[in-house]
């Protein structure tokens, strides 16, 4: 057994600390260090790597990864092709997915995925003390005391980034043999069952996508139709690789689809009775399967935080954060990695953002370390300055290549101010700050937007006086704004802001 | 704790759900998100575009036009619902007057629940009936 002194960060006082060593824990302490901002990172685990050290279940990820795009690999643009590797200013350690994966499909293997995260964390030198389980909280002044199974730590600010993986059942499922997300026995011990999974979001359908090959019959039951990403156009909904079972069903194949609440379940020996009631004309159904399967969601597994005053909403118990990503009502206490879907933004159109998941939650990592640096660490971060001539093509290329809009569409925005003796970069904000900053200087943000029936299209707001104006720009069908309709728009909504500069180069 | 359950109890108790069942509760709970906003959080945007449908489950909010606080909304009220029906950007902001707790379904997706359920339709039309009376008193 290592010695504890072997291992970096012993227990003590530290400017901050952030608890986990999941893609999205790692991509905050990479941006961190990066910065030059003194931190030590804590986690139970074993590795780095979070859940995709166990989970999928079905050890196949949802998010792809492009072997072959339009863009150089070591390019920001080709990040919108790459949903799964880690982003790095170093060329060395940037797209390493595609370089672990073995071409078999463009959505990475869970080994794959674990490997790519692994090469990134001994690439980068990633810190991390692992084997150190925060155990409990409290807070002692301006500080906070985090008791872990090595001892104290004590810092003014903390991230969690712990991930929403702890499986979650109602009550009526709170029943012996009842079995959740992560519990599943081996696929081949369902050959010729009858299955009842209860919830119909995408851990509901990758369980009887599992399945299908091996169950007698299939049946996934809850209260609210099913919905498609292909059909939203968004990440809402069931993902088009976990949509076998809704075709079995929709072909009358077997599968049944189910919007039903479920009453009651009985254990009747070796088999369950499961008691349903239609949430429209309240008919009732009874079925008799050999195993209930709860996909009924997770919780965020927060421990004694909302005994501190984090306050959390939903089912999946999330805390309610800023659009920088702290707990809106225990300052110092931030989120990192899926954790920070819980700072919705303005959710335009119902469409959430994609913190969630690693393609959105790592371009949040780097806003979340600039902010602390400035706001924590008393860092002034350089914004270059911008000739206000190459405003608009700044942006249009933003918006037509850039990733962090592309995959946070309106949610993370691109933004120049003014400042100085001109306009100044300021780089990625999140949108729901721009809007809502009344007291910043006369600015413009864009962002890709997405309304869920067309393509995405150019978002625009500009901040003059305080007040806030959207434009919205045409969609392209080839997604490409750097065209002339698009130069023209944009130079005359921001032509109060930019002025005779503009009007100069613009001629 | 099951927070759906919560919300359904909660829930069974507004005016704008009383008539309906608990398994179509339940769906509504399934059907609309959670949101919770912090004291002086827009909720609403004046002027923005993409409007969603709110009911207040917990705390309070004011109606804000032009930066002058008009009225305040509680628990069991609901805002959002003009520009959703008009598909036109609010004419107001709507501010946490503290933690402001909501279920909240987009804009696109009121047309189908309404039609869905008549008597959430009706009952809603009674609320807009109420503020048309507010309003035409705050006129004369």
């Amino acid at each position: 057994m290592a010695d504890l002194t072997d291992k970096p960060f012993p227990p003590g006082r530290y400017p901050l600390v952030v608890v986990g060593s999941g893609p999205g824990a790692m991509q905050l302490t990479y941006c961190l260090g990066r910065l030059g901002l003194d931190h030590a990172v804590l986690s139970a685990d074993d590795a780095p790597g979070g859940m995709f050290r166990r989970w999928p279940i079905f050890q196949r990820m949802l998010s792809w990864t492009k072997p072959f795009a339009n863009h150089e690999k070591a390019t920001r643009a080709y990040e919108r092709f790459d949903w799964n590797s880690l982003l790095s200013d170093d060329e060395q350690l940037r797209a390493i997915m595609p370089t672990v994966m073995d071409g078999t499909s463009y959505f990475p293997s869970r080994p794959e995925m674990e490997k790519g995260l692994a090469t990134f964390a001994q690439r980068a030198g990633l810190r991390i003390r692992h084997g150190v389980r925060w155990e409990s909280t409290r807070a002692d002044g301006k500080d906070f005391v985090l008791t872990t199974s090595d001892g104290e730590y004590i810092a003014p600010a903390v991230v969690f980034a712990v991930g929403v993986a702890q499986p979650w059942r109602p009550n009526v499922l709170a029943l012996e043999g009842v079995q959740q997300y992560g519990e599943l026995r081996p696929a081949e011990t369902y050959a010729d069952r009858r299955i009842f999974i209860v919830g119909k979001q995408n851990s509901g359908f990758e369980i009887a996508t599992g399945l299908l090959p091996w169950a007698r019959q299939i049946v996934l039951a809850s209260p609210s139709p099913t919905r498609l990403s292909v059909d939203t156009r968004s990440l809402v909904g069931v993902r088009a690789r976990y949509v076998q079972p809704y075709e079995d069903w929709a072909l009358a194949g077997g599968v049944v689809i189910l919007d039903a609440s479920i009453e009651s379940v009985e254990k009747t020996g070796a088999t369950y009775r499961v008691h349903t009631k239609s949430p429209t004309d309240s008919s009732t159904l009874v079925f008799e399967v050999d195993d209930v399967i709860a996909a009924t969601g997770f919780v965020a597994p927060l421990r004694d935080l909302p005994q501190h005053g984090v306050s959390v909403f939903g089912q999946s118990r999330l805390p309610a954060q800023t659009p920088y990503w702290e707990s809106a009502t225990l300052p110092g206490v931030y989120f990192a990695g899926t954790l920070m879907q819980a700072s919705l933004g303005l959710k335009r159109h119902g469409i959430p953002s994609n913190s969630g998941a690693v393609q959105g939650y790592r371009y949040n990592a780097r806003v979340l370390a600039r902010h602390l640096a400035e706001s924590r660490f008393g860092v002034t971060l350089e914004r270059p300055a911008v000739n206000a001539g190459d405003v608009v093509s700044l942006l249009l290329d933003e918006v037509t290549r850039g990733p962090e809009v592309w995959h946070q569409r309106s949610y993370l925005a691109r933004v120049v101010k003014v400042g100085g003796d001109g306009m100044v970069d300021a780089g990625i904000e999140p949108l729901a700050h721009f809007v809502d900053d009344d007291s910043g200087p006369d600015a413009a943000a864009i962002t890709l937007e997405s309304n869920g029936r067309d393509d995405p299209y150019p978002a625009v707001y500009v901040r003059s006086k305080g007040s806030v104006k959207e434009y919205l720009l045409p969609p392209h069908p080839l997604l490409d704004f750097t065209g002339d309709q698009y130069r023209k728009e944009l130079s005359d909504r921001l032509q109060p802001l930019l002025g005779s500069a503009l009007t100069r180069s613009a001629s | 704790m099951d927070v759906r359950a919560e919300v359904v109890d909660i829930l069974a108790g507004f005016s704008l759900f009383a008539d309906l069942t608990t398994p179509e509760l339940e769906n509504l709970v399934d059907t609309f998100d959670e949101q919770v906003f912090s004291e002086g959080e827009r909720v609403v945007r004046q002027g923005l575009s993409s409007a969603s449908f709110y009911v207040i489950l917990d705390g309070a909010a004011t109606i804000r036009v032009d930066g002058k606080d008009r009225a305040t909304l509680r628990p069991g009220d609901f805002f959002g619902e003009i520009s959703c029906l008009l598909g036109e950007a609010p004419v107001a902001d709507i501010v946490a007057q503290k933690q402001l707790r909501c279920l909240v379904l987009p804009g696109e997706s009121l047309e189908r629940f309404l039609v869905g359920h008549p008597r959430v339709l009706f009952r809603l039309l009674q609320g807009e009936a109420r503020k048309v009376r507010t309003t035409t008193r705050w006129l004369t």
